[in-house]
């Protein structure tokens, strides 16, 4: 793809509009691709002078594939679910016709739209440059105040001036145990060496969150000036950005950075001139939950077995390599040039007492606007997921929401009004954990998302302490024969007892934090778990094994769909006559409810 | 440690060319043990016990290591692949918008259980935890194609199609 300056570059006027397709992973998966060679297409045919270019993700992942449309002013029009098919369309009215096409717009600089809202209550600081600019152009970022933040850095400021600054933005790490990121540099930089490392986190291992993929994806010259004024905080000349292994789309886009900051002189020897040294290497993770964990991702670089190690010694003191060692999340460093440029009081006038700034959260599961979004720190769960995210699917009830994966735990919709903020969200028993947050509605079980849970920390405990390795795996055994409607009266206590053991036994955080998901669980939804175990029931008609499914006569007209579908041939009936669901033969499998169009099967 | 004895010839053979070509690529380099499986795999396709021995053998490691690295990470396959990959998500937002039932689909489809490769070698079908695109779930990917917000007809379809 050329850039949009080169295009620009090679026409002999100023276009008439720029047109920017939205091109992260998920823009990517929704078709986006297919709607830029449509695009490159339509334009060439009408030989309109438009300039075409590319960016990441705006976070508005429910309406991809996303089309920004520019005009000369700078003025902007998004448009929202674009397909190839409506291109033409989209060319002949607006581009060619100077005609806005209303129906699909999402956002637009002239008129109020529904989507509004999604961005209302949004403060964005570390998605300030996604799905704005293009990723590939390291000119883009320069050109709106990129590596100014370590110009000023290097050359007005010294490292403890830098730290000082961090400190005082109140900055947590973003990481999941949000440990203040000034001190935790004070460390590093306190700890004498020839040599001393910097790391970035980027293995985000909570199933159900991008936030990480859509910033390295979005803005990876960002969060490489975050890790470049940490390693000049703290004495360090090497660094590895640690990417998940299901990430490739980051590498790519990383790689390309790392190439142009080297071309421009911002990574190498003698960074602009100041003696400062910095080379920065990426280390693609191969797959293991537990690599997230600090000092097993730092196992994991040094190329053996991602095993943690008992702490202290800490990282600062004792890391990669036994070298001292700064590690942070990429999102944290993602908000350190923003507040190199505009102050840590600045920084520091967003949020709470405890928690400062803004925080980015990944919408997903039954909520209306899945996607990225980045909101000051003190507003609530309900606003997230109401105001932001439009409310719950289909309009149904909202149950409760999954906070912090793995290690965190799920707050009911009763504790709506709770403050995003480290304490607040801990009170409840979950953690601000990275950013995940799992929208879960009337349908969802539980005791299943307890059992998820279990499943995977199980398999992704990497085997060192027993309580973690064996104990997991017995809380799971027996979450699975409560789900199987074979629970007996004192699992629910068994469960509390083994949560407890694995928390005070576990060397690190996977082992520590594992049960969370099943003591929010227990602690709110006590009643399900009980519906389980004594009546056999599930009342979110989730769990397979303990649902009946019925036929009501009444509403049966005999149109013979279900028993075709029907895998086991175990629904029977005369044409135009009630059918019968034989129970002894029924696997449950939900395919004639699917099927039905007269709402005659009942599920209990 | 005593040095183990050389074994013997038939086992021994010369390294495959890729591997001796990635090992060549990270001489000197501190910790690459990863990257070369994962540059190796891509070549291969799979990690074979002769591969890892011959990587164990030009990285001068214990093949014991090179083996428990193997193992430790979900990355790497001991075993053949079907030409094309299928992962199907089964992170928390896929699995609350109905995972289950879109492996179950594909695994009608294909007549291969999980991790299973189809009798005509063309798919090797996978569950993976969260590939990144949550809010378009349920997800799967075939190769390095993403597939979103997928019913169980359209995974059937896509399977076919593909
Ligand atoms: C099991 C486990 C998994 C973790 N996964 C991640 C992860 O995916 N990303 C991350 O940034 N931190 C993860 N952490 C936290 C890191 O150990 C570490 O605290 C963090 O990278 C520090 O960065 P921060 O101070 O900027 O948050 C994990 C911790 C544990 C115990
Ligand atoms: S949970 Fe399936 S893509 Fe994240």
């Amino acid at each position: 793809m050329r850039t949009a300056a080169e295009t620009r570059k090679r026409s002999s006027k100023i276009p008439d509009y720029r047109v920017v397709v939205g091109l992260g992973s998920c823009g990517i998966a929704a078709g986006g691709h297919k709607v830029m060679a449509a695009l490159k297409d339509e334009i060439k045919k009408s030989k309109l002078n438009v300039a075409l270019a590319e960016t990441g993700c705006v976070g508005m992942c429910y309406r991809e594939v996303l089309l920004d449309v520019y005009d000369k002013a700078g003025n902007l029009f998004t448009y929202g679910n674009m397909t190839p098919e409506r291109l033409p369309r989209l060319v002949e009215e607006h581009l060619a016709g100077h005609q806005p096409v209303k129906d699909w717009l999402v956002r637009a600089h002239n008129q109020a739209l529904p989507d509004d809202s999604f961005y209302a209550k949004q403060k964005r600081i570390v998605l300030r440059n996604c799905g704005v600019f293009n990723p590939e152009s390291i000119q883009d970022y320069m050109d709106h105040q990129g590596y100014q933040a370590l110009v000023k850095a290097l050359k007005t400021m010294t490292p403890e001036q830098v730290i000082k600054e961090v400190l005082d933005s109140g900055l947590r790490g973003r990481g999941g145990a949000g440990f203040p990121t000034g001190r935790k540099w004070q460390f590093a930089r306190d700890s004498r060496n020839d040599k001393k490392y910097v790391i970035c986190n980027g293995d985000e291992g909570d199933p159900g969150a991008f936030m990480d993929r859509s910033v390295l994806e979005g803005d990876p010259h960002n969060v490489m000036e975050g890790m470049l004024i940490a390693a000049y905080a703290i004495g360090a000349d090497e660094g590895y950005l640690y990417v998940r292994a299901e990430y490739p789309l980051a590498v790519q886009r990383l790689k390309l950075a790392i190439t142009e900051a080297k071309k421009k002189g911002l990574l190498g020897k003698n960074i602009m001139g100041t003696g400062f040294n910095f080379e920065m290497k990426i280390k693609e993770g191969a797959g293991a939950f537990v690599c997230g964990e600090e000092t097993a991702l730092m196992a994991s670089i040094e190329g053996k077995r991602g095993m943690p190690k008992l702490r202290p010694p800490f990282p600062a003191v004792s890391g990669l390599w036994g070298k001292p060692t700064n590690i942070n999340n990429v999102e944290t460093y993602a908000n350190v040039s923003w507040i190199i440029l505009n102050g840590g009081a600045a920084f520091a006038a967003l949020g709470t007492e405890k928690s400062k700034g803004s925080k980015v959260f990944a919408l997903a599961g039954q909520i209306v606007r899945g996607g990225l979004v980045e909101v000051p720190m003190g507003i609530t769960v309900w606003e997230i997921i109401y105001e932001v995210g439009g409310g719950i699917k289909g309009g149904r009830q909202f149950k409760a929401v999954q906070m912090g994966g793995p290690s965190g735990g799920c707050i009911p919709a009763a504790l709506a009004d709770t403050v995003i903020d480290y304490d607040s969200v801990t009170q409840t028993g979950a953690i601000m954990g990275s950013g995940g947050m799992v929208v879960m509605d009337d349908t969802t079980c539980m005791v299943d998302i307890a059992r998820f849970f279990l499943d995977f920390t199980q398999k992704e405990s990497c085997g060192k302490c027993t309580f973690c390795r064996v104990g997991t795996k017995r809380m799971l055994e027996i979450l699975d024969r409560i789900t199987k409607g074979q629970g007996v009266e004192g699992d629910i206590e068994l469960l509390l007892e083994l949560a407890d053991k694995i928390k005070v036994s576990s060397l690190c955080g996977l082992g520590q934090t594992a049960p969370n998901p099943v003591l929010t669980t227990i602690k709110y939804f006590r009643d399900e778990y009980e519906a389980h175990i004594k009546q056999k029931k599930c009342p979110a008609h989730s769990c397979k094994e303990l649902l009946t499914y019925e036929i009501i006569a009444e509403k049966c007209v005999g149109c013979t769909a279900c028993a075709r579908v029907c895998p086991s041939s175990c629904i029977a009936g005369a044409v135009k006559k009630p059918h019968v669901i034989d129970q002894a033969k029924c696997v449950k499998c939900g395919s004639c409810v699917v099927k039905c169009k007269f709402d005659a099967i009942r599920v209990s | 440690m005593k040095k183990a004895k050389p074994a013997p010839k038939a086992v021994r053979g010369a390294a495959d060319p890729a591997v001796k070509k990635v090992v060549a690529r990270h001489a000197g380099n501190k910790g690459a043990l990863i990257t070369v499986l994962q540059e190796v795999q891509a070549e291969l396709g799979y990690l074979s016990g002769q591969t890892i021995e011959q990587i164990s053998r030009a990285m001068d490691l214990p093949a014991s290591q090179v083996y428990g690295v193997a193992t430790f990470y979900t990355q790497f396959r001991l075993k053949p692949v079907g030409k094309h990959l299928m992962r199907v998500c089964h992170g928390t937002a896929c699995h609350v918008s109905g995972a289950g039932k879109i492996s179950q689909a594909l695994e009608d489809e294909l007549k291969v259980g999980d991790g299973e490769t189809t009798e005509d070698g063309k798919f090797t079908l996978e569950t993976v935890a969260c590939l990144g695109c949550c809010s378009l779930a349920p997800v799967m990917m075939i190769d390095s194609e993403t597939y979103g917000r997928l019913t169980p007809d359209s995974a059937r379809k896509a399977a076919k199609d593909f």
